[in-house]
Order: structure tokens, then sequence, then C-alpha cells
């Protein structure tokens, strides 16, 4: 009796310790945004890996009542169907001419049932309200209401394969950002068409943009066309932006 | 030899000065932490440029209206947004608008860099609490006596410096009153203060630690006090560099630096 409790409990060390060898390995393996030797570039890398160190993974932002909505400035860019600026985009404008009624949001890359949505049938899912900050890199803050499908939902449905790492997001301006796991599986992490109770204005996105609550307002992209998992970090060069900006 | 005293000149050649030098941890913490403060208030400067607007509460944006305005960009232009579109159909409704101007906003290197030095500035900084609390320095420099602490005190001392009377530099400790006073205060109020508010407009943070924003009593309200805990600390800076020139530039910055 007393062996083979004795054997157990060394299973159990030897099991802790096989464990914690995959967790460091893991670790050797994550792949970061390339520094290109930018000092500011490391100290963006050093943040980010010192957030996902000491700060709990799941923790939810805080949630408002209804009457903290506050007016909300749309910047950026705000419509992709104008033809004037540069991030004019013809195809936008027709699926926006017809009120999204043809618009498919597609979900590719290292997922084992690529597949595409439409608006109707993204809200016919699961959907999550929530009222949160929008926290902008420039220093202003608002309150909104966004309704949407969890990320989460979406990734799992389309059969997220365990060797994917990064969630990108291609917007029709011409915008691309991208998020870790831990962010994408966050349950305030949500593809949102709507913003306080009615159809998600095409100020700020339409017909469906990223709301991406743990981190500043720059990371939840708007007029969302495509969203892309991949094993690895696509870079985009050095735009001076820091890609993790949980601050 | 047990019974042999020391050579009486040993003593002086050691150290002629009757007063405490500067530690080498005291030393370097100075300037490690001035070079990381002068990075954070320039690059503080280039981050407020990009919406020189201060609130308090939660939220504040060009919509809403502000608790103070600074003339450091044109960012906070009047009367260049679109027509604005209500939420709701009641009457003070919040609303939306876009812009109809490009907005100076070239901070992206800003922001890393003032992370960057806050990192410095965080980790010094902490190394620096804890030898000041174990080498008994806080304690035995910079933390006034309770003895000390009298109006008297105070009003003599402040009346001192007006009058520029101060004993000439030790190149160290002691200290006088009111030094003792605004190093405390630096020290232990406003640098914590500064770095808490600026963790406060984390949402990755709050996230994990919601007291931070109920502290501050809300995200601008931190973004306000921090800046108003720069304004402070740089005005104390000012003062302090007057203080050193006037008390004797050379000794000063040679015993902050060298140690003699």
């Amino acid at each position: 009796m007393k062996k083979k409790h004795l054997i157990t409990r060394r299973k159990a060390i030897l099991t802790g310790i096989t464990t914690l060898g995959g967790i460091m390995l893991t670790g050797c393996t994550k792949k970061l945004p390339p520094t290109y030797g930018n000092i500011l570039r490391m100290g963006d890398a050093f943040t980010y890996e010192a957030q996902r160190t000491l700060l709990p993974e799941q923790s939810l932002v805080k949630e408002y009542r209804y009457s903290d909505i506050s007016s909300f400035p749309a910047i950026g860019t705000t419509n992709p169907a104008d033809a004037s600026k540069p991030t004019f985009n013809e195809s936008y404008r027709l699926f926006q001419k017809n009120d999204f009624r043809n618009w498919r949001l597609s979900v590719e890359g290292r997922v084992s049932r690529p597949a595409s949505f439409s608006l109707d049938e993204l809200q016919k899912l699961p959907a999550r309200k929530q009222i949160t900050r929008h926290t902008c890199e420039e220093g202003w803050t608002a309150i909104a209401e966004w309704t949407g499908v969890p990320l989460s939902l979406i990734l799992q449905s389309t059969g997220i394969l365990s060797t994917a790492r990064f969630v990108n997001f291609y917007a029709f301006d011409g915008y691309m950002e991208s998020i870790d796991l831990i962010d994408a599986f966050h349950p305030q992490t949500m593809i949102a068409y709507g913003m306080n109770g009615r159809q998600l204005p095409v100020q700020h996105g339409a017909p469906v943009r990223m709301r991406v609550e743990k981190q500043v307002g720059y990371k939840s992209v708007k007029y969302l066309q495509r969203i892309v998992v991949s094993d690895e970090f696509v870079d985009m060069g050095d735009s001076g932006w820091a890609w993790y900006v949980g601050i | 030899m047990l019974s042999s005293p020391l050579p009486p000149s040993l003593g002086s050649t050691v150290d002629s000065s009757p007063f405490p030098r500067h530690p080498a941890w005291v030393r370097s913490s100075h300037w490690i932490i001035t070079i990381a403060f002068f990075f954070l208030a320039f690059t503080g400067v280039v981050i407020l440029m990009a919406h020189p607007r201060l609130y308090w509460g939660e939220v504040g944006n060009d919509l809403t209206p502000a608790l103070l305005e600074l003339p450091i960009s044109r960012n906070y232009k009047h009367g260049g947004w679109e027509k604005s579109t209500a939420f709701f159909s009641s009457g003070k409704a919040p609303v939306s608008a876009s812009r109809t101007y490009d907005i100076f906003n070239k901070n992206g290197w800003g922001r890393s860099l003032h992370f960057l030095s806050a990192w410095v500035l965080v980790i010094s900084g902490f190394f620096y609490l804890i030898a000041g609390i174990f080498t008994g320095h806080f304690r035995k420099n910079v933390l006034p006596d309770s003895k000390e602490i009298t109006p008297q005190n105070f009003w003599r001392d402040l009346g001192n410096h007006i009058r520029f009377q101060l004993p000439p530099a030790t190149g160290g400790p002691p200290y006088g009153f009111l030094q003792k006073c605004t190093y405390s205060l630096v020290i232990f109020f406003l640098l914590p203060l500064i770095v808490l508010t600026g963790l406060t407009m984390s949402p990755a943070i709050t996230a994990a630690y919601p007291f931070l924003l109920k502290i501050f009593f809300g995200l601008q309200s931190a973004r306000t006090i921090h800046f108003f805990s720069s304004v402070a600390l740089e005005l104390f800076l000012v003062v302090h560099v007057i203080m050193v020139i006037r008390s004797g530039f050379k000794k000063q910055i040679s015993a902050m630096t060298f140690g003699k």
C-alpha cells in the first residue's frame, strides 16, 4: 500500500517536471515581432513578456452601465466607400450600397474548416453584449455598448489548429492588425455588429469591427474583411507603432 | 596588537569631512532615475500633444467638455468636426462625429520610449527603495525626525530658503528640515503616484487590478493626476537645481557623481 503511494508521488513529480519542461519549451519557441535591433521595439517586447508573465490572462475589463454610454468620435478611416480618400475600396462601396446583404467575412489560414459568414449568419450565432471603454492611443476615451460574436466561438467552430499562434485581421481600408491567442480567446474579444443597440454605423466600422478590449483602440480593427489564423507572426514592417498595446 | 591604537592621521586621510558621503547606490540610482525622468518628461509632452485636453472621470474626448485645454498642438481645434449624429433619439443623447482635419499624431515612438524609460525608472526605483529601507538611509537621512516636525522649524527653514541663507554644502547628508520634507514627498508620494496613475491608463492592467480605476476615479482622472504629478516633479527639479547651484554647484555635483 505504502509502496504504491510512493510510486504515485514519484510519477506526479515526473509528470510535473515534464509539464514544466513543456511549458518552458513553448516559451522558447514563442515567436515575437522582430525588433530589427530597434531598442524601442525591444522595450515593447519586454512589456509584452512582462504583462504575459505577471498579469492574469482572462481577467475582464470593467463593464459600465447603460447610462455611462458617451459621445464617441469616429477617427481614422470613417468610410472606405469615399472615393476621394486613399482608403477607398470599390468592393466595399458595392457592399455598402446593398446594405451589406452579400458581404461575407472569411475565416481562413490555420483552421481545419475555413468558412465565411454573412452578416445574417453572424447575427444568428450566440451573441454577447458589453458596455466597455474604448481607450484611444491619442489619449481620449469613450464608452459604448457593443453587440457581437465572441471571436473564440468563430475560432473554435472553424477548428483552429494546435500550431496556430496569431489571429490576423484584414480590413477594407487596407489596415491590418494581429493579436496573440491569449487576447483572441479572451471572453470580451469579439466581432461586433451592433453599437448602442443599433446596427454598427459606417463611421464606426460597418458591417463588423473587432473589439479587443484589453488593448488600446487601434487593435479594434474597423471594416473587417478577413480573419487569417497563422502559426507565425505576420510582419508588416516597422511602422513605428507598437504591436502589443495592452500598454 | 590589540592595545595599540590606530595612528591618528589615518582617520583623517580616509575622510577629511565629518559628514557621510553619498554611497555608490545612491549616486548611481540618482543619475539613472534622472536620465529616465528626462526621457519620460519629454516623451510625455509628445504623447500629450496628440490630445492636449484633460478630463475628470472615465470618459473624455473631443465631443465631451474638457477640464483643461493645453495649447501645445493644433489637435484641440474646435469646429474641425462634421455635423454630429445622435446615438439615441432623446434630447441630450451622446453623439458621434468624424474629424474634418488631419491631426498631429506621430507619437508611436514617443509611447514606446516612454514605457522603456518607465521600466528603467520602476526597476531602479524599486532597488533604491529596498536599499533605502535596509541601509537605514531613509530613516537616518531622508525622513524628518518626529522632534523636527514643528511649525517653528517649518517657518524658520522656509524663511532661510527665501532669503537664500543656506548652510554651506556638505556634499550629502545631513539634510535640512524642508529638504527632508521635499525629498520624502518626491520619493514616497509623487513618484509612486505618477507610476500608479500611469498604470491606470493601461486597459490590460486595470482589467487585472480594477481598484486602480476606483482610487483615481477613472482613466481620465488618472491621466489628469499623472499630468499634474509630472508638473510637480518638474517644479521640484527646478528648485532642486537652483538649490544645488546656490549651495555650491561644483561640490554638489562632484559629491553626487564621485562621492567626494
